[in-house]
């Protein structure tokens, strides 16, 4: 009887574990297929013109450079926030409002950031729509992440090797650059990791603060328009409408998640040799 | 001659709720072993790390005077940082930095400014006196990680070591440490005691017996007995102290 | 801070009951070794070779209570690390027990004199050797009681009864000399009573040996009594 009850449990809990996957094999499998023959040289070199015809490189390298100012923004911003959450504050109102912000900014839809991002870098302190706009509209939204993370991987740095540090006469802003960081450099990247994987593949903030998507040109200064690929592909698959669009949106899709993929798997592996390097686990 | 000399040291936790030590007095000799015993939560750590102001990175209340070479270390003008490279310690669990074991010995005089030959020299020569540097001479860019459980403590030894303190404070060095290694690190507190004054908390009576010159027993957070080692365990005076290490209670 | 109401419990029960079945052992061995010492006087008094013989075998069951002993302590010793009182106890048993042993055997020599000179009557009057035997007898007692009680207070006064106890021995071998130089025939047996006497006076000695254990036992100092 157990044993019958168990198996159902193995077997339905395996089922679900296949689905996910199934899930996501699908989805790459369509872009995939629907994408890959418009992938050439041609088609990652060139620029874009008369609307669904030519390449998306400027996209590619937009989408790029959103991150970078993104991540410029929002990893130091996120590490120096969570170094004084996770060391120097102690728990008083002050310290659990600001964490409580930080959920809350977590917990905001995108298309709102966009749109402070609008109002505020856009209008306000007259940026225009262009580059660091959105690169900075994209930080605010990954920011939260990136400080939440890294103040998880800096609590779990143990907390002996701050004493041993501490005992040996060292300063306690020695302490966290020599060792504490160190230590939590795997669990930071992964955070950035995150971060960067939210902000390649989001669209409504970019599209509100950066630029129009279609852009033929490479931005030649931060406060110049920017083409990226999530707008491009919004674009290509709301207002185009012939079979050269549609297969535009498939194949910058499936470039999108190359790129992803590649930014995870190099993550990952910088990750992982560094862990090597530390010995743990 | 007495190195460290405490006076109506008191302790308190929790913002003044818990009262770890009480009036605390007692004179610790230069060059010699005194080992700290009594039950869990007697305030034998909690001393230890009174010594060097390691009680401060918790939320702690310290009351009294603890004065090292004539100089009260509780005085507003002392600098921790030169305090505790002065009094070294050597936590509970060995806690080697993820590093080499070079970088490991060479992260306190690094800090503090030493480079290239001269810093070779002080990790060749704290290996050493840790009695470590003939296992790991070799293996000096593997981490320290790699290493056993009784080669990590020494190499802590020998990271403390490198900043030439002319205090060491153990906290149970042991105690996580098979009998093997644990008899490696007696032998080397007691040759370090030649050059070095040693404080150790130790919940190894028999460990108190082998290495220690004098031994402290605390209860409750108060000073019971102090005095020779063999007079405390051949014939204690107080009668709590001797139920202690009778193993009546604990 | 966790102690509380554990700062009361008994530990190590065992070990503790090891202990006092140690201590109980040691006090049956001195009862023993005093009672072969008393009865070896008797059997000399009343020329008892019966007795006498009794002594001698006995004094092979009070040897094998010594090893029992001995090997008891040094197991506590390897296994449990006494410490303090109970160090000092177990390495006051180790102590006394030769002691118990070496008047065992004085008790045994002197039944052996008794064998080879119960058939003729005595040289003199025997009054000092009881006399002799009397004081260490008590001096005896009072250790045994003092060991198990670990009052000590009747050990003070031991240098003095041991005085006496040379004393005597010393008026003994006097009257012996005057005897053997008077009458030369009996220079046999007054050198077997001198021989009884000596070995009273060394019964004493232990005694006094086993006082200034039994006094580090119970204060931790050393006291030297002789």
């Amino acid at each position: 009887m157990m044993k019958a009850k168990e198996e159902i449990v193995k077997v339905g809990l395996c089922a679900a574990a296949l689905l996910s996957v199934a899930v996501l094999l699908i989805v790459v499998g369509y872009v995939f297929i629907n994408g890959i023959g418009v992938i050439s040289l041609d088609f990652l070199l060139e620029s874009p013109y008369r609307f669904e015809y030519g390449g998306i490189f400027p996209q590619i390298i937009g989408s790029i450079c959103l991150v970078a100012v993104c991540l410029i923004f929002a990893v130091p911003m996120g590490v120096a926030s969570a170094i004084y959450l996770a060391e120097y504050a102690s728990d008083n109102v002050i310290t659990r409002t600001v964490r409580f912000f930080v959920e809350c900014l977590a917990g905001i839809p995108s298309i709102v950031i966009g749109l402070f991002g609008l109002i505020f870098l856009v209008y306000y302190l007259d940026f225009g729509i262009c580059l660091l706009s959105g690169g900075l509209a994209l930080g605010f939204m990954i920011l939260p992440w990136t400080v939440r993370a890294s103040e998880e991987a800096i609590k779990t740095v143990p907390q002996a090797y701050r004493e041993a540090s501490l005992a040996l006469g060292v300063s306690k802003w020695r302490t966290i650059r020599s060792v504490v960081l160190k230590s939590a450099y795997p669990g930071i990247i992964t955070g950035i990791l995150l971060g960067m994987g939210k902000a390649i593949g989001e669209t409504a903030v970019v599209l509100l603060t950066a630029g129009s998507g279609l852009e033929s040109f490479l931005p030649k200064s931060i406060f110049d328009p920017v083409a990226s690929l999530p707008v491009y592909i919004y674009m290509m698959a709301t207002q185009g409408h012939t079979s050269a669009a549609y297969s535009r949106t498939f194949g910058a899709s499936l470039v999108l998640i190359m790129m992803f993929f590649v930014i995870s798997i190099f993550a990952l592996l910088l990750r992982n040799r560094y862990i090597r390097r530390m010995g743990r686990r | 001659m007495s190195k460290i000399e405490v006076c109506g040291l008191n302790v308190y936790y929790e913002k003044g709720t818990v009262h770890a030590l009480k009036e605390v007095n007692i004179e610790i000799e230069s060059n010699k072993i005194t080992a700290l015993i009594g039950p869990s939560g007697c305030g034998k750590t909690t001393f230890l790390r009174a010594l060097n102001r390691m009680n401060e990175v918790n939320d702690v209340m310290t009351k009294g005077k603890v004065i090292i070479d004539g100089k009260d270390i509780y005085n507003g003008g002392v600098d921790v940082i030169q305090l505790r490279k002065k009094v070294g310690m050597v936590f509970q669990q060995p806690n080697p930095f993820p590093m080499s074991i070079y970088d490991n010995v060479a992260y306190g005089p690094r800090i503090h400014g030493m480079r290239n030959k001269k810093l070779d020299m002080i990790v060749e020569e704290s290996l050493k006196k840790a009695a470590l540097w003939d296992e790991v001479h070799d293996r000096l860019e593997k981490n320290a990680l790699k290493f056993s459980g009784g080669q990590q403590q020494r190499l802590c030894i020998a990271r403390a070591l490198a900043v030439n303190p002319e205090i060491i404070l153990f906290d149970e060095p042991c105690s996580a440490l098979d009998p093997i290694s644990t008899s490696k690190v007696e032998d080397l507190l007691r040759a370090l005691k030649k050059d070095y004054t040693i404080v150790i908390v130790t919940h190894n009576m028999q460990q108190a017996a082998r290495v220690s010159d004098f031994t402290a027993f605390f209860l409750l957070g108060e000073l019971i007995e102090c005095g020779k080692t063999t007079q405390i365990f051949e014939k204690p005076k107080d009668k709590r102290t001797e139920d202690y290490v009778t193993g009546r209670f604990g | 801070m966790l102690l509380g109401d554990s700062a009361k419990m008994p530990l190590r029960k065992e070990y503790t009951a090891n202990l006092e079945k140690l201590k109980v052992d040691v006090q049956k061995m001195g009862e023993l070794a005093k009672d072969s010492a008393r009865n070896a006087i008797t059997a000399l008094v009343q020329r008892d070779s019966v007795l006498a013989s009794r002594i001698i075998k006995e004094n092979v069951t009070i040897d094998d209570l010594e090893f029992d002993i001995e090997n008891r302590c040094m197991k506590l010793i390897a296994l449990q690390q006494p410490m303090a009182v109970d160090l000092r106890t177990i390495g006051t048993c180790m102590k006394i027990i030769t002691d118990f042993d070496r008047i065992s055997d004085l008790a045994g020599d002197i039944a052996e004199i008794v064998l080879q000179i119960a058939d003729e009557p005595h040289v003199k009057p025997l009054i000092d050797i009881p006399r002799m035997s009397e004081i260490s007898q008590g001096m005896l007692s009072d250790c045994l009681e003092a060991f198990s009680t670990g009052e000590i207070k009747m050990l003070e006064n031991f240098s003095d009864r041991d005085d006496e106890i040379d004393a005597l021995f010393d008026q003994i071998r006097r009257e012996l000399i005057t005897i053997t130089i008077e009458k030369p025939r009996f220079i046999e047996s007054a050198s077997h009573l001198n021989f009884v006497a000596l070995h009273l006076e060394r019964i004493g000695d232990h005694a006094c040996n086993i006082a200034s254990r039994i006094i580090y036992m119970v204060t931790g100092k050393r006291r030297k009594l002789e």
